[in-house]
């Protein structure tokens, strides 16, 4: 792994890859194996940080690729700004929330991070720097949002940011029995919060199948705030609470899982609304932990998460089931309903998405997931490629059905196949070029 | 690739014909490997055994002709392997020949041919897979010693220190690869119940193909060095090493 200070040394770094290739990595974030490359060349992009321009009058942004999401929120919040688009976590850099399209809870209205660029600048294998932006090359630019890193390295971006009058979220929350309690609630409502998301409990069993707790909300106005937080409405200053030492052994056992959701479905009130909530408690639980991730030992955990059309709610319902009798700890299961999709490989499509948290070292496991691969990929679903380490390749085309046109596009963009991945390798996705060349 | 969850998408079996190799081969199957190789002296005698592995799951089984004492062919059997497969994420080296103790000590030329499959055998094609899994910059090895190389028995030294031989070669190419992502892993069991030793008496503490198959997958997900198979003989391997030689030559064994 190299860390290039600038373009020069990237250049540099690419000029003695090997035939492993390279790849972009950011923070480091993704749970799979999306910006790992085994014997080959990765390169750090967090060292090419920085704010090159923001209009505040405009709410436009440009910004180096490898600045994070915190960087920004730390200059443009006090400004009245905000990021159109935010996955659960700050420490994800501008580049890598491209190549992985991300979403945040917002998708069913405001869609991903894809729909709110001006355009980005994307290294080519040659050397070159391509200008994309979607009116005028929509084909690069649909290939590398959520590209996974394998159309180019993504240089500079510029966004479309979103106007907020104070720093604080105005949130309701409420109690759901069960699953169909649950969807019922966001299928008929959800449009009226920018915001939503519900946690679901996959250890409630037999009538609280599915139970969960669903928050929703948007920036809250001055006029919203008490008059204590009024005084200085766009305060904004993150900090960490707690953070987990090395060599932890793995805590999230069932019985403690089993225990955490019961406390925090009763803590939940049975309805509240208009709670002010600060950004990063609404939308950066976890940050407020450093290193959570060693909660789950050495084994560490596997994330999955799907999407399955709106009609294919069974599919949700099966894999809950699957997951409450198959022994299986979530400590956490995140459930939300997503619009439409963009790039290629874009994960968000129309329809339900169920995120997971899964103790890697539980038997059985693989199998489990592998059935619920094969529900979701017959629903017309697909799971999500930023945070897949175990995925059948075979489901692949029937989950991505645009995968030949973005081979398409990486062939044109790179035909050598110099930007190269674990997952790549792991996935095939450059399987047809080997194909071709044997025939 | 080793997926999030230690399944080997692609394993190669050199003595992929073996008791050993094959129950590891099934073991594997059952765990979600996709692909697996066969390497054997014999790729005719297989076709029951590839039906049988593709019934359990794997995606693609393909058998290869391998002769671990054709060593000059093994370089290019190798790339060949890489070339046509991708990345391999698990080697397992299951051949080996036992020999007759009692013949071999009037037969040299039966002595060297089990000197040269179990140890100048292995030594030839460990080398550039090791090479091929550090340029990956991934994977893992499994290698079959036997506590027969743990200290010399009149009873069968010649087998004995051909995998003493091969052992010694494996702790320190295993220390090698360490930094570079490649785990090695030793595998010793004691008296394996197989077609090798069909024609012996059982002795104590014997083991059977599938017992030494799981402990290797035990191991490889432990990220361990060196594993016994029945894990107790670590401990009494450790006794008989220690014995002094006067005693250690009354013993019957």
């Amino acid at each position: 792994m190299v860390r290039p200070r600038d373009a020069a040394d990237v250049a540099t770094a690419l000029g003695a890859m090997g035939a492993r290739g390279a790849i972009a990595r950011g923070l480091g974030r993704s749970y799979g194996d999306v910006a790992q490359n085994g014997g080959g060349l990765v390169l750090d992009m967090t060292a090419q940080r920085g704010i090159e321009r923001f209009d505040e009058d405009e709410g436009i942004l440009a910004a180096l690729a490898g600045t994070s999401i915190d960087d920004i929120l730390r200059a443009i919040v006090p400004r009245g700004w905000f990021l159109p688009v935010t996955p659960g976590t700050r420490f994800v850099t501008l580049g890598g929330a491209i190549a992985n399209d991300v979403h945040g809870k917002n998708h069913h209205g405001d869609g991903s991070l894809g729909d709110h660029l001006v355009g980005f600048e994307l290294l080519l294998p040659d050397g070159q720097v391509r200008q994309v932006a979607l009116a005028s090359d929509p084909e690069t630019y649909e290939a590398t949002l959520g590209g996974l890193g394998l159309t180019g390295i993504i240089v500079r971006a510029t966004v479309r940011l979103l106007p907020i009058g104070t720093s604080w979220t105005r949130v309701d929350t409420e109690r759901a029995v069960d699953l169909e309690d649950l969807m019922g609630r966001m299928a008929s409502d959800d449009h009226r919060y920018r915001y939503s998301v519900a946690w679901v409990d996959c250890l409630a069993r037999g009538r609280s199948l599915g139970r969960g707790v669903l928050t929703r909300g948007d920036h809250a106005t001055r006029e919203e705030l008490p008059s204590a937080l009024a005084r200085d409405p766009l305060v904004y200053s993150p900090r960490m609470l707690a953070s987990v030492p090395p060599g932890v052994p793995n805590v999230v056992t069932r019985a403690a899982a089993r225990s955490f959701n019961e406390v925090w479905f009763r803590k939940a009130p049975r309805e509240e609304r208009g709670r002010i909530t600060s950004l990063t408690s609404f939308f950066y639980p976890l940050d407020a932990i450093a290193d959570w991730n060693r909660l789950y030992g050495r084994r560490g955990f596997v994330q999955h998460q799907f999407v399955v059309p709106f009609g294919q709610e069974r599919v949700v319902e099966t894999a809950v089931e699957l997951l409450s009798s198959g022994g299986s700890a979530s400590f956490l299961a995140v459930l939300k309903r997503f619009g439409p999709g963009r790039g290629m490989l874009s994960f968000p499509a129309p329809g339900w998405t169920l995120a997971l948290d899964l103790p890697a070292g539980q038997p059985g496991l693989a199998q489990l997931l592998d059935r619920i691969d094969r529900l979701v990929a017959e629903a017309g679903g697909r799971v999500y490629l930023a945070k897949d380490a175990r995925l059948n390749p075979a489901l692949l085309p029937d989950m991505y059905p645009d995968l030949d046109r973005w081979m398409d596009a990486r062939e044109r963009l790179d035909p050598g196949h110099a930007w190269r991945s674990d997952l790549e390798r792991r996935l095939g996705l450059g399987a047809r070029q080997r194909k071709d060349a044997l025939t | 690739m080793k997926d999030g969850l230690g399944r080997y998408g692609t394993a190669l079996f050199l003595g992929g014909g073996s008791d050993i190799g094959l129950a590891t081969a099934r073991a594997l199957v059952a765990r979600g490997t996709q692909k697996v190789v066969l390497a054997a002296r014999s790729p005719d005698e297989l076709a029951l055994q590839v039906e049988e592995l593709r019934a359990r799951g794997a995606a693609e089984v393909e058998v290869v002709p391998f002769d671990a004492l054709a060593t000059a062919s093994h370089e290019a059997f190798v790339d060949e392997m890489f070339e046509r497969f991708g990345d391999v994420d698990l080697v397992v080296l299951a051949f080996g020949v036992l020999g007759d103790q009692h013949a071999m000590e009037k037969d040299t030329a039966a002595a060297l041919e089990v000197a040269r499959t179990n140890y100048v055998g292995a030594v030839s094609v460990l080398l550039p897979v090791a090479r091929k899994l550090r340029e990956q910059g991934h994977g893992a090895i499994a290698v079959l010693s036997s506590v027969a190389g743990e200290r010399g028995r009149r009873s069968n030294f010649v087998y004995g220190s051909s995998k003493a031989g091969l052992d010694v070669f494996c702790q320190g190419l295993g220390d090698l690869l360490a930094g570079e992502g490649v785990q090695l892993l030793v595998v010793r069991p004691g008296f394996v119940r197989s077609k090798m030793t069909a024609h012996l008496d059982p002795v104590p503490f014997s083991t059977t193909p599938g017992a030494v198959a799981r402990a290797i997958l035990v191991g490889l997900e432990r990220k361990a060095d060196v594993v016994w198979v029945p894990s107790k003989l670590r401990w009494v391997m450790s006794g008989l090493r220690h014995l002094p030689r006067t005693v250690f030559r009354r013993l019957e064994i």
